[in-house]
């Protein structure tokens, strides 16, 4: 398992045939992610790396059944784009480009929102669920399955903290770069719903920066919501006011949108922020650890249980881990069990 | 974007705002043949991109053509917040009977077009909603049918009582709201909007910041870009498409991505240095990207190291590597550099830079105490 994205992940490239379409769509088929189209207006009917190229959205999704779409066309073009993904009717949409206007976000948001149709981004660096399917421009080779949910602002600095964390042994179930705008369709709340939901995610890192509140309301969120171990990371403590630090949404206006408010909100909820992006791999795995001593007795009923339904489907990643983890933890189950 | 209140009045103006009549000068004879021309009694206002102009002394009222002159000599060229004043607007004088404010921002909490009102004008907003939140009104408007008329008529109740002024009010505040989307800003503001002694509304103030995603579309805001306003280096790097933002301190910062560039400051900040600067080369860094940015860091005086921290992804280490090499042959730093490069074509970079023996290492945090230690004292 994972969020949003994975082996059941069909997807269409929006301006597939566009330099950095072109280049990321061989970087996602490498990877094993089901590219089953394109679409460039005035190129349908040609093929790219033998992925068909389509005229419009919707008679690429009419053909191809495809649930998902990532856009790399040029700013003016992406709010557009987004219109013909969700019209033509795909679950989730993922926006590349940066640059696009605010005001056109707006209006997008509300849209999507009357739509039930998920957006990433935009200006964002896409989403990966490693072993399963990467839909964005993420560096593959720095990624790990594993039991950490990532959902960050940034691009680079999330690179950063993946290495770090696959470099000492951590995994991830799913990355996912939110986008560095002011107004963004999936907000760190939906993240961490979906990661306290999925079972293949133990504990979450959530990178955050200066500017606007949604690292404030996701610490209110996670007071009353999660479970599952969260740590924090927020970048632009030296930042001066009034200053876009390169993401648009990255600015410190007036009194708000400061690091250290961030960092305080995040602290209050009991979630500890990392100093310094190497930390994050330290608390985390105090965390995760501790959390494994405390709950293994009260835990393993729970397990146990959601492990018998849900293995059968999941067998092939996880089948080693699940049965040891069964087998061990069965003896434990029957203490439980009395407790409760 | 910042625009001038001079500037913002004529986007007013175009959408049928009514704003009191005026003239940009910059020496203070124009200032007085103004004012000589109108036959009235004049405010001078200083054009610069800060609040708090009027306590400054910025602006001044006039009551003869002579006060005119002299008011302008006076405000151009002062000092507001670290601003030189380079332009006054000279405009005509009101007689105010009521101040109310008139805003809408977007706002990233609600992800809608919000619009303030207040019948408590002529003070900061921020103010007003710290000590007395009963006085503001806020609205979310529709983001696709956008501010409908009775909801303009709402806010415009919530300021006036009188239902003639409330309707004039109506109207304005929806055309405030067409200039605000159409011109794509992401704050439009009247401060104070003012009640003259005829009970007509005149927008005496404006203020309209634009969203630099949305300059594309409208080519001709270009032009009100004030570059006297911006630092002369965040214009050249922007001319190469690159983010930099000026710091006081001395170490000299090369990144790629912004969340990564803020993280490497405050990690230079956090060993005990202070960064020079926030640069971010972007995504597809060619070598002539790398060249334009050291010259930049380098033109800073005060910078006694520059450090790279790339972290390759999307951005090849070998394209960095091999802009680094050029950049040293052309700019012949006087500063040493130091070298952080992981990930897509590492070995290669490493094999281009090997020539230079720069200090190089492969962690974020090795690299900003390797520069820490190399900075080299001002003469």
């Amino acid at each position: 398992m994972a969020i949003f994205v994975d082996k059941g992940t069909r997807l269409i490239v929006q301006g597939i045939t566009g330099r950095d379409g072109s280049f990321h769509t061989r970087q996602m088929l490498d990877y094993g992610t089901k590219v089953v189209g394109g679409v460039t207006p005035g190129k349908g009917g040609t093929e790219l790396f033998g992925v068909p190229v389509f005229d419009t959205m919707k008679e690429a999704v009419a053909r191809t059944r495809a649930n998902t779409s990532i856009i790399f066309v040029p700013p003016a073009f992406a709010a557009d784009a987004i219109y013909e993904a969700a019209g033509a009717g795909v679950a989730l949409i993922v926006c590349i480009s940066e640059g696009v206007p605010t005001m056109d976000m707006v209006k997008v948001y509300d849209y999507l929102r009357l739509k039930k149709v998920r957006l990433i981004g935009p200006n964002c660096p896409g989403i990966i669920s490693p072993g399963l399917a990467k839909v964005g421009i993420l560096p593959a080779q720095i990624f790990k399955k594993g039991p950490i949910g990532v959902v960050s602002r940034s691009g680079t600095l999330t690179y950063e903290v993946v290495y770090n964390l696959t470099q000492n042994g951590l995994g991830q179930s799913t990355t996912i770069g939110i986008g560095g705008d002011p107004i963004i369709g999936t907000n760190f709340i939906d993240c961490l719903e979906a990661f306290e939901k999925d079972p293949a995610t133990e504990g979450i890192v959530m990178i955050g920066e200066i500017g606007g509140a949604d690292e404030e309301m996701a610490a209110e969120y996670i007071k009353k919501n999660v479970t599952k171990p969260v740590v924090g990371f927020i970048a632009g403590r030296t930042a001066p006011p009034g200053k876009r630090m390169g993401h648009a949404g990255a600015i410190i206006s007036g009194s708000s949108g400061l690091a250290a408010d961030k960092i305080k909100a995040l602290n209050a909820v009991g979630i500890p922020v990392a100093e310094i992006p190497s930390e994050i791999v330290e608390l985390i795995a105090a965390k995760l650890a501790r959390k494994k001593t405390k709950a293994r007795k009260k835990v393993t009923k729970l397990v146990i249980r959601k492990g018998a339904k849900k293995t059968a489907p999941a067998k092939k990643t996880g089948k080693v881990k699940v049965a040891k983890k069964s087998a061990s933890k069965k003896k434990a189950a029957g203490k439980a069990g009395k407790r409760r | 974007m910042k625009i001038h209140e001079y500037q913002a009045k004529e986007i007013f103006a175009k959408f049928g705002i009514p704003i009191p009549k005026g003239e940009v000068v910059t020496m203070p004879e124009e200032a007085r043949k103004i004012a000589v021309r109108y036959e009235r009694p004049v405010m001078i206002k200083a054009q610069v991109h800060v609040g708090g102009r009027g306590k400054a002394g910025g602006i001044k009222y006039c009551k003869e053509p002579d006060d005119a002159f002299f008011a302008a000599q006076e405000v151009l060229g002062m000092n507001i917040k670290g601003l030189i004043v380079k332009k006054v607007l000279v405009t005509e004088a009101i007689t105010i009977k009521h101040e109310a404010y008139v805003g809408m921002i977007i706002d990233r909490q609600s992800k809608k077009n919000v619009v303030m009102v207040s019948p408590a004008g002529g003070i900061d907003i921020e103010q007003v909603a710290a000590e007395t939140p009963e006085k503001i009104l806020k609205l979310a408007a529709d983001p696709l049918l956008g501010l409908h008329q009775y909801e303009a008529l709402q806010l415009a109740s919530f300021i006036y009582s009188d239902i003639k002024i409330a309707r004039q009010a109506a109207g304005l505040i929806k055309k405030l709201y067409n200039a605000f989307v159409h011109s794509d800003a992401s704050l439009a503001e009247i401060n104070p909007l003012v009640l003259d002694g005829e009970n007509n509304l005149i927008a005496l103030d404006a203020k309209i910041n634009l969203d630099d995603n949305a300059l594309f579309e409208h080519p001709e805001y270009e032009e009100l870009r004030d570059l006297d306003a911006e630092d002369p280096a965040e214009v050249e790097a922007r001319r190469h498409d690159l983010t930099y933002v000026k710091l006081d301190g001395k170490i000299g910062c090369c990144v790629n991505g912004a969340g990564l560039a803020m993280a490497t400051m405050d990690l230079v900040k956090h060993f005990g240095g202070e960064p020079a600067n926030f640069l971010d080369i972007g995504g597809s860094s060619s070598p002539e990207k790398v060249v334009a940015a050291l010259r930049i860091i380098l033109n800073d005086p005060k910078v006694g190291v520059v450090l790279f921290n790339i972290f390759g992804g999307i951005t090849r280490c070998d394209d960095v590597a091999n802009g680094i090499i050029q950049a040293i042959e052309k700019l012949k730093p006087r500063v040493p550099i130091v070298v952080r490069l992981t990930g897509t074509n590492e070995d290669k970079a490493k094999g281009i830079l090997e020539s230079l023996q720069l200090p190089a290492t492969n962690s974020m945090e090795e690299v900003v105490k390797l520069a820490i230690k190399e900075v080299t004292p001002l003469a």
